[in-house]
């Protein structure tokens, strides 16, 4: 006995799902191949995986307590705007990191906003430099996650329970205890867990924010290995602990948050009675707006910088802009090809093809890199294939966010209207353009333009393959830093955010704009 | 032969149609971009060569080296240009290198004879500041003080591994004590030079590990004279920069003709102004006007490139320790 | 005709057996407590649940392994019968073509059956923009042009008012009148029964026992039933 699947093919989801294991574990083993016989792991390695967990528990642990007010005060608050607050608030998670870097020095460096205040009031200066600096960069990076999956969980607690309370008198306090702590307790765990596992492949924050040889990430010891020692095994050694830790760590959350996800549908706050006292309403005001200016004035500080020389942009940027934009592209539809059959197999029944999605944050993208390389070298010209590449691991690397947009999506067109296609024969390829592409359009059109904007803000795996003519945006952007043009680099940030924001913004109004039943 | 046979020949008729060699040249990734000396060295070369130029930049220096291991003697480069001399020894270890023919009265001290590896430009480790500060002239002094400083990590850095050497070979087993005064000065230590040198920009340091040529940009490119180097009395740790022609290139004589357009007039004094670099052998034109202003140390230090090596360990562990407390 | 043959649903502790036949163009209801498994009776006939033995069959044709749209079955659910990004023509028309290529005569086609439920001229709306009696009138029109022999309801009428659900029942009478359909009726009134049904098949203690003759029944309720109808 058994309930049917109803009138969907879950092999697409299966040889998707073998696609992505084979790339990331197979270029792995391309390496591991390749490799003679190194020093192993030493004290110096030790120490690096044992920063990148501590670093990791703390961005995760500081993120989700900074987010819980956050998402209380949006959750109980209505005001205009909200809607674009919190569409705003999604900024930083798809900021190239070397532009979100910049920006924060701006205001938390020893010459930015933060310390030329404390320095006029005649305090102590604060340092951004080590692992403070790089937990304070993540929680940048992070607390627009975290704040989306908790405010998620207030908004599933339906408003007939608050209804509910209101009428039985509930104060804020009783509230917390009978609605609040048990929504919390079920979904900060598992937010808690996916920030880590971000956090856990972390490389490029620690290299500059880190302060020294005491910040070195995993990953960076990674590179270090490939880069100082071209000690192969080691190398690959290291990518095997970074995946078992993160995917140790993926799959938790995966457990933990199995239902939540960070999708739409955060533009309805339900009524609440119990916060109308002037303390509550001052306190989430103060929050929001701490929130608001932490997550936006780097943003804007960077933008502001970056104005004067957009206009003095060499062509080669331009060109390099156009360059992102298609690989931005390829990556978006070739992570939908992996990710819708990944969906639906996930979908109707088979939950662990997610976790092969969950490769994509465990992986080393110099590793792939490298393995491609290797891979690809004895039958092709590697650079010539430089832009697909790097589109191809832009999406692997998008993957497990797309998925988990996407899976609950398709699991309600499943549940819903499932069986109704069957009946009607909607079958195969008719079913997804019919049935399951329209319905969870704006989860598509979010994820398509998280995957863009990721996409097009990452350096990735271009560096080791580009030719001059070949070079992205991110790419670009360091070599005119490189070449002492700071300037035209601040420039070129102000491009890079502007595309990343616009096509971010262009899909997510795309999805939303049929999505009217 | 590169690739697959099928794919030789398959392009072998538009090859032998178009006539024209191609000679490959690996280099970092710095000198292809648009700002660096790649085009204009391109359309130089191509002009006396009757050949296309093609260059592939791949990194910096030891990000080249990783790649010419990875591809070893299947590798279709003909010329790799942009090691540096901590990385000789190794390159030539992989016995991928031809040896060259080339001589020329380079400018830099020390002399050279290596056998595969021509120089084409060298440069001067230097830490970089503002020119109304004023500042300590010794790495004792630069340790007692509380000037901020930021540096590059000589495990990914060219100018990182040249500190490491510089403080090495100034103070030998001295060295630990060096970095442990340094170490509060410190800001942070970057991957690259380019997030160093843009720190220092945004007012981040004091100063910057960088090269004393850097101030030349500012005052050529910039007119801004508000930059400059400090001349250190324990001497100045230089950098060579290389290049070498592989065993297995399709043009060897072709290859050779740019090793010598290499230290010509023509490819020198292309350097100063888009490397940021001294060029190996002085043109006849003399150098750019603003590099009279730079900073000359009174002592180039370099270590050999055979003793790199196991220098370079000792010095590393040195390193990591004095900062890892 | 549809023939139960030794059918056997096991789903946990849950069980079921059934061996029973509806004659071609009967009216039936299926009665019983709730979770008795009505529902998962339909679902089998349907094709949404394998039973663990015995046969499905229609006028003879063993349809047990059947895809649930190649059988001779359209049904209607407790909710979601329709799509809601589609409109009132696509999701008729869903019923004469899955791929919604439709030409004139289906666009006729659909047109017609809209008339028959009374919803002339609103095939361009959205269900959204429908009263829920109006989205069962469109439910009912695509199992209209489906032209299906058997007609599944699984209680779809049961979010709506009493008269309108009386008179959705009327409707689905009249429908079946002109196609000669048989029906099965999931239902928890046995007024609804009365109704439009002169069988019964009644659902209770593991067994769907074959149809009877539904005021018989309901005047005369076995221990079973009583007990149910209170």
């Amino acid at each position: 006995m058994a309930e049917r699947a109803v009138a969907i093919n879950r092999w697409p989801g299966a040889v998707a799902a073998a696609l992505v294991a084979a790339l990331v574990l197979g270029t792995l083993l391309a390496v591991v191949l390749r490799a003679e016989a190194g020093r192993g792991l030493g004290p110096a390695e030790w120490a690096a995986i044992r920063f990148t967990l501590v670093q990791a528990v703390l961005s995760a642990v500081i993120s989700v307590a900074l987010a819980i007010p956050v998402a209380r005060a949006l959750a109980r608050r209505r005001f205009a705007g909200r809607g674009l607050l919190i569409t705003l608030l999604g900024a930083p998670f798809i900021l190239p990191v070397i532009v979100a870097v910049m920006g924060l020095i701006a205001v938390f460096g020893r010459s930015g906003l933060v310390n030329v205040a404390l320095r006029w009031a005649g305090l102590a200066e604060i340092s951004i430099y080590g692992l403070h600096g790089v937990v304070l960069a993540h929680v940048f990076f992070n607390l627009p996650l975290a704040t989306r999956l908790i405010l998620q969980g207030w908004q599933d607690i339906p408003a007939e329970r608050f209804r509910l309370a209101a009428q039985l008198g509930f104060g804020p306090r009783d509230i917390f205890r009978t609605l609040e702590r048990p929504m919390l307790a079920r979904v900060l765990p598992g937010a808690g867990a996916v920030i880590f596992a971000i956090c856990l492949s972390s490389f490029a924050v620690a290299l500059t924010l880190g302060g020294g040889p005491r910040a070195t990430t995993v990953e960076l010891a990674i590179y270090q290995a490939f880069r100082f020692d071209f000690d192969l095994g080691r190398a690959a050694l290291l990518a095997s602990v970074q995946i078992a830790l993160v995917g140790m760590a993926a799959l938790i959350a995966l457990r933990l948050s199995r239902r939540d996800t960070f999708g739409a549908g955060l533009d309805r706050p339900a009524r609440r009675w119990d916060a109308q006292t002037a303390t509550l309403r001052v306190t989430d005001t103060l929050w929001i707006a701490l929130a608001a200016l932490f997550l936006i004035l780097p943003i804007a500080l960077v933008l502001a910088d970056g104005l004067p020389g957009l206009a003095r942009l060499p062509s080669a940027v331009w060109r390099a802009a156009g360059v992102s934009l298609l690989v931005a592209l390829g990556s978006t539809g070739l992570m939908l090809a992996l990710a819708l059959p990944m969906a639906v197999a996930a979908a109707t029944g088979r939950g662990w093809l997610e976790a092969i999605g969950l490769l994509g944050i465990a992986a080393s993208p110099l590793v792939i890199g490298t393995g491609l390389f290797i891979v690809i070298y004895p039958v092709a010209d590697p650079v010539a294939l430089a832009l697909p590449v790097t589109g191809v691991v832009n999406a692997i690397m998008a993957l497990p966010f797309a998925l988990r947009i996407l899976v609950p999506a398709t699991r309600d067109v499943v549940q819903g209207y499932g069986r109704l296609s069957a009946s009607l024969g909607l079958t195969g390829l008719l079913w997804l353009r019919l049935v399951l592409l329209p319905r969870i359009r704006r989860s598509l059109g979010f994820a398509c333009g998280l995957t863009a904007a990721m996409s097009m803000g990452d350096l990735g795996v271009i560096a080791l393959f580009a030719d001059p003519e070949t070079a992205t945006l991110p790419l670009q952007m360091y070599r005119l830093m490189g070449a002492y043009r700071i300037e035209a680099a601040a420039g070129a940030a102000v491009l890079l955010l502007t595309l990343s924001f616009g096509l971010f913004w262009l899909m997510d109004k795309g999805g939303r704009g049929f999505a009217d039943a | 032969m590169k690739y697959l046979s099928i794919a030789t020949g398959l392009f072998a008729a538009t090859t032998a149609l178009a006539d024209t060699p191609e000679l490959t040249i690996y280099t970092y990734d710095s000198f292809v971009s648009d700002w660096g000396p790649g085009p204009a060295v391109e359309k130089a070369f191509e002009e006396t060569c009757a050949c296309d130029v093609k260059f592939v930049g791949a990194g910096d220096g030891a990000a080249l080296l990783a790649r010419i291991r990875l591809e070893g003697e299947r590798s279709q480069a003909d010329i790799v240009l942009g090691l540096d001399t901590n990385l000789t020894a190794a390159a030539r270890d992989t016995g991928l290198f031809a040896e060259h023919s080339v001589s020329a009265d380079y400018a830099f001290p020390l002399g050279w004879n290596d056998p595969q590896f021509v120089p084409f430009d060298w440069g001067v480790f230097a830490f970089v500041k503002n020119a109304d500060l004023d500042a300590p002239t010794n790495f004792r002094d630069l340790g007692a003080s509380d000037l901020r400083i930021v540096i590059q990590d000589p495990r990914s850095s060219t100018p990182g591994l040249g500190l490491l050497m510089w403080i090495k070979t100034a103070y030998g087993d001295q060295a630990p004590e060096i970095w442990e005064a340094l170490a509060d000065n410190i800001v942070t230590v970057t991957k690259g030079w380019s997030e160093s040198y843009g720190l220092f920009l945004e007012g981040e340091a004091d100063m910057v590990l960088s090269y004393t040529t850097s101030p030349a940009y500012h005052l050529i490119a910039e007119q801004d004279a508000s930059k400059d180097a400090v001349k250190f009395s324990e001497g100045h740790y230089m950098q060579i920069e290389v290049a070498g022609k592989l065993k297995t290139s399709d043009h060897p004589e072709l290859a050779d003709r740019f090793l010598d357009f290499m230290v010509s007039d023509r490819f020198q004094s292309i350097i100063p102004t888009t490397n940021w670099m001294y060029p190996a052998v002085t043109p006849a034109s003399g150098l750019p006007k603003g590099f009279e202003t730079l900073v000359v140390p009174d002592k180039g230090l370099l270590v050999a490139p055979d003793k790199v090596q196991a220098l370079r360990e000792e010095a590393l562990s040195e390193w990591l320790s004095a900062l890892s407390r | 005709m549809l023939t139960l043959d030794n059918l056997r649903i096991d789903q946990g502790d849950f069980h079921l057996a059934a061996n029973l036949t509806v004659p071609t163009g009967a009216r039936v209801a299926v009665i019983g407590p709730s979770g008795a498994g009505k529902s998962t009776l339909l679902s089998v006939i349907a094709g949404f649940f394998d039973p663990s033995g015995g046969r499905v069959l229609w006028n003879g044709a063993d349809i047990t392994d059947a895809a649930p749209g190649a059988r001779p079955v359209a049904m209607l659910f407790q909710d979601n019968n329709l799509f809601p990004h589609l409109t009132v023509t696509q999701n008729v028309g869903l019923g004469l073509r899955p791929d919604l290529r439709l030409d004139a005569g289906d666009t006729r086609h659909v047109a017609r059956a809209l008339d028959r439920v009374g919803l002339t001229g609103m095939g361009a709306r959205r269900p959204a923009a429908l009263s829920g009696g109006q989205q069962s009138r469109v439910a009912l029109a695509r199992v209209l042009v489906q032209d299906r022999p058997l007609v599944l309801l699984d209680e779809p009428f049961a979010a709506l008012g009493p008269a309108l659900k009386r008179e959705m029942l009327d409707l689905v009478a009249a429908l079946l009148e002109g196609s000669g359909a048989t029906l099965l009726m999931v239902s928890h009134d046995p007024a609804d029964a009365r109704r439009i049904a002169p069988h019964t098949v009644l659902v209770a203690r593991g067994q769907a026992l074959p149809p009877q003759d539904t005021a018989t029944l309901l005047d005369n309720p076995p221990p079973a039933l009583r007990a149910y109808l209170g």
